[in-house]
């Protein structure tokens, strides 16, 4: 290279400084509400007693924290540390880099104000209102704009495969959010679901799936690529194997998202081709972990003393078991056991926990002393990090296996007569209180960890000298240009687009085969014509439902086996959901399943449950909701409701928005005539009231003639 | 009744048929072009998140390979 004029640029700490103080902050904000949650599935009195910290409104708020807060915040000091460096150029735009930064701290400001007042859309990883789905929209497009700013001015030939992880990430991040997010508003804070039932379903775990995908994994090998290397200091083991692991993993990934609805109503042939790539999954991930792993050879003694490489090499290894882990669940014998069990909640959390915490908590020990120009203030300290982070993990997951196979064997198994050995659900749920007990422990474990690295991590900046801006010089890329002529020049400028558009359309296909038939069904032409939309009263009760998330409890999805039939009814049908925006299947059974509960019970009975439920079930770990006998409904939004679902294509009657409210009030007056009858005196706009009308609908269309029917 | 579901799309059939065949194609491709890739670029690239060495900061032993 002698010879050859070098441009001086510098590389911007400052905004790294940020996102990784941010990473720290969320991060242990999110670990604590992970604790309170974990603490109030075996202490119902942990739900404090109000509506705003119940578990149905705790759980996203954790899963929002961690994800998008704690994850998010790594994702983004790494990619901006990164990807200067490997570019050889500064970062496109700084206007642009703190807008994401102040961006992105606003819209998880928003979902810590939002999720617990009970604004929610109820979709997994997606519970967020749209105004601030378009927020996130906006903010991460900015960001996708900045990276490719940077790759049009780089001064590196090539693009390192790190960067390949970090634009599929952006891409795909992009599509998915946008077609999982649509929805049409009824207010600023309420909006209801494009896709209904079946539809909603399978685009909520095509996103839900692939959330996980191209949030916690794809930017993360990205990450494992860069800062692997950098802390081993030697190159990665085959950069070969990272291309194919590259291009098969964004490929196969974006099919295999029907895995989380194996079972249900979704047609056969989706979920046989979740299964199908779900288990190829396991060799393009493979193959990256073993890369990974590989990339230590011989520096094994270092691993031994750094307390970075710890870190990553049990990162890398529990990416190994997630990642197998994952295809096993999509067997569909597996799954028959694992699905709505514990089982997945260990599984999230082996990578949650080892896969994101432990890389996150590599990278910024790798990263302080950097930024610092000093060393690690202890590490000692760091040392005990890892020891209370792996023992963690490991009180976490171990009791959650044994309370997912105890509780489901117990679900699943048969008496001599042929009945239900454990007809109480509630049995099954308090043989495994005391896991339940030690998972908290686990979390307590892993947070505390997290916290002694914080105050390392403040002791390390408070001995060091900060450099904001670290200099350095490449040749410009644009010697090339003047070489191999002004096609060649553009040519290489289009490459990063080109090879952004490639990595899109391989997402694209999949995502189109798997998309398009579902869309394409009708599902808004009911194939059961009993089927009818919700009365508006219903409809109130059903926004309660999931205004306090009790579908991260229970389920609406009942599976076609004997030991689901006999214990909630006859099993679930597609064309029961066609009028559910949104869909409300859930994912885990805390609770027992609630598809068939109309009728199951008198209102009464569902009176004294929701203000007590440990006065209808000894020993519940429902949450008690006493304030939903007091606090009132205006019911002033219905007109807007039922227009909206008219929009959707929802056939009440022409002109009802305008009657819907008399029908309400005389639907509450039953209800209210019903707990009269039970010696139980409540206001007719009470919530309490809108749920019972919810709970006693649902599930019972299918028994209805169609003369009978609510709306006619 | 899901065949029902079915019913209601024309052709369903090639769904699979179409995967398989842009699967099948897909990872020919790529291993076509990693087998023949140019090793010297290869090496070039795994040697990228190395060559920062010439920054002053960096108080790490430095690898000069
Ligand atoms: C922390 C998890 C949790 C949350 C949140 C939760 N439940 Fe429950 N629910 C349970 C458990 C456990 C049971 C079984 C024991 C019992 O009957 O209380 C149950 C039982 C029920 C039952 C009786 C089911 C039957 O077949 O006997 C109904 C109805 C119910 N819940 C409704 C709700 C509603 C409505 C909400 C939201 C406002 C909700 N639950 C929130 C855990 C939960």
């Amino acid at each position: 290279m002698s010879g050859v004029t070098l441009e001086k640029f510098s590389y911007d700490n400052k905004i790294v400084k940020y996102f990784g103080a941010a990473t720290l902050i969320w991060g242990l904000a999110g670990m604590l509400i992970g604790v309170l949650a974990a603490t109030q599935l075996f202490l119902p009195e942990a739900n404090l007693g109000n509506p705003y910290t119940t578990y149905g409104r705790i759980r996203p708020l954790h899963t929002n924290a961690v994800i998008f807060a704690f994850v998010g915040n790594a994702i983004f000091a790494g990619i901006y540390y990164s990807m200067p460096r490997l570019l050889k150029a500064p970062m496109w735009n700084k206007t642009l880099s703190w807008f994401n930064f102040w961006g992105w701290q606003l819209i998880i400001l928003s979902a810590v104000i939002t999720l617990p007042l009970g604004l929610t859309t109820s979709k997994e990883y997606a519970e967020l209102e749209w105004p601030i789905d378009i927020a996130i929209a906006v903010v991460w497009v900015s960001f996708g704009a900045n990276m490719i700013g940077t790759l049009l001015t780089r001064r590196e030939k090539h693009m390192y495969v790190a960067i390949w992880f970090y634009l599929a990430s952006f891409v795909t991040i992009a599509v998915l959010h946008i077609f999982n997010s649509l929805a049409l508003p009824v207010s600023f804070f309420k909006s209801y679901s494009a896709y209904a039932g079946v539809q909603d379903a399978l685009v909520q775990w095509w996103y839900g799936h692939n959330a996980v995908a191209f949030f916690l994994t794809t930017p993360f090998l990205g990450l494992m690529y860069y800062f692997l290397p950098k802390a081993a200091n030697r190159p990665v083991y085959s950069y070969k194997l990272s291309i194919v692991h590259f291009w098969s993993l964004i490929f196969i990934y974006i099919w295999a998202g029907p895995h989380h609805l194996l079972y249900t109503a979704l047609p056969e042939w989706a979920q046989v081709l979740g299964v199908a790539f779900s288990v190829m999954l396991i060799a393009p991930s493979w193959g990256g972990m073993v890369n990974g792993l590989l990339t230590l050879r011989g520096a094994w003694d270092k691993v031994r003393v750094d307390p970075v490489l710890k870190f990553m090499v049990v990162a890398v290894t529990a990416y190994g078991m997630a990642t197998f882990e994952g295809p096993l669940l999509s067997l569909k014998s597996v799954n028959a056991i694992a699905h709505y069990t514990d089982w997945i909640v260990a599984h999230v959390h082996i990578g949650g926990l080892g896969w994101n915490g432990f890389l996150t908590f590599g990278m910024l020990y790798w990263l302080w002393p950097r930024m610092w120009k000093t060393n690690l203030y202890s590490v000692r300290l760091a040392n005990t990090h890892f020891w209370l982070g792996t023992l963690g993990i490991l009180f976490y997951a171990l009791p959650m296996y044994v309370a997912a196979l105890t509780q489901s064997l117990m679900w699943k198994e048969f008496s001599d007569m042929g009945r239900l050995a454990y007809p109480n659900f509630l049995e099954t749920v308090i043989q495994i209180v005391p896991m339940y007990m030690l998972r908290a422990i686990g979390g307590l474990l892993y947070l505390s960890g997290a916290i002694i690295m914080v105050y390392n991590l403040i002791k390390t900046a408070g001995q060091g000298i900060f450099v904001e801006e670290e200099m350095d010089e490449a040749p410009a890329l644009a010697k090339y240009q003047s070489q191999a002529g002004e096609y060649w020049h553009r040519a290489w400028e289009r490459k990063p687009i080109f090879f952004t558009l490639m990595a899109t359309v391989a997402i694209l296909i999949g995502g189109i085969v798997e998309i398009i038939p579902t869309i394409l069904v009708k599902s808004n032409v009911p194939t059961i014509s009993s089927v009818q939309p919700y009365t508006p009263l219903e409809l109130q009760g059903r926004d309660l439902y999931i205004a306090n998330g009790c579908v991260g409890c229970h389920s609406q999805m009942i599976r076609p086996f004997r030991s689901e039939t006999e214990r909630y009814g006859e099993y679930s049908k597609a064309g029961e959901f066609v009028y559910d925006r949104p869909f409300l299947w859930g994912s885990k059974r805390t609770g027992p399943d609630l598809h068939r509960i109309g009728g199951k019970y008198p209102d009464s009975w569902h009176y004294h449950h929701m203000v007590d439920p440990r006065s209808m079930s000894p020993g519940s770990l429902m949450p008690p909701y006493p304030w939903m006998s007091t606090n009132t409904l205006s019911h002033d939004d219905i007109g807007a409701k039922i227009r909206t679902l008219q929009k959707l294509g929802v056939p009440y009657p022409e002109g009802y928005d305008e009657i819907a409210r008399a029908d309400l009030e005389k639907q509450a007056d039953q209800v209210v005539e019903n707990l009269k009858g039970a010696g139980i005196e409540v206001a007719p706009n009470s919530e309490v009231v809108a749920l019972i009308a919810y709970l006693q609908r649902l599930g019972t269309d299918i028994n209805k003639e169609t003369a009978d029917l609510p709306i006619r | 009744m899901q065949k029902e579901i079915l019913r209601t799309i024309e052709n369903v059939e090639i769904y699979p048929l179409i995967s398989l065949i842009i699967f099948v194609l897909f990872f020919i491709g790529m291993f076509w072009w990693v087998v023949r890739v140019d090793q010297k670029y290869i090496d070039h690239m795994k040697q990228l998140p190395m060559n920062e060495e010439h920054q002053k900061t960096s108080d790490h032993e430095t690898n000069k390979n």
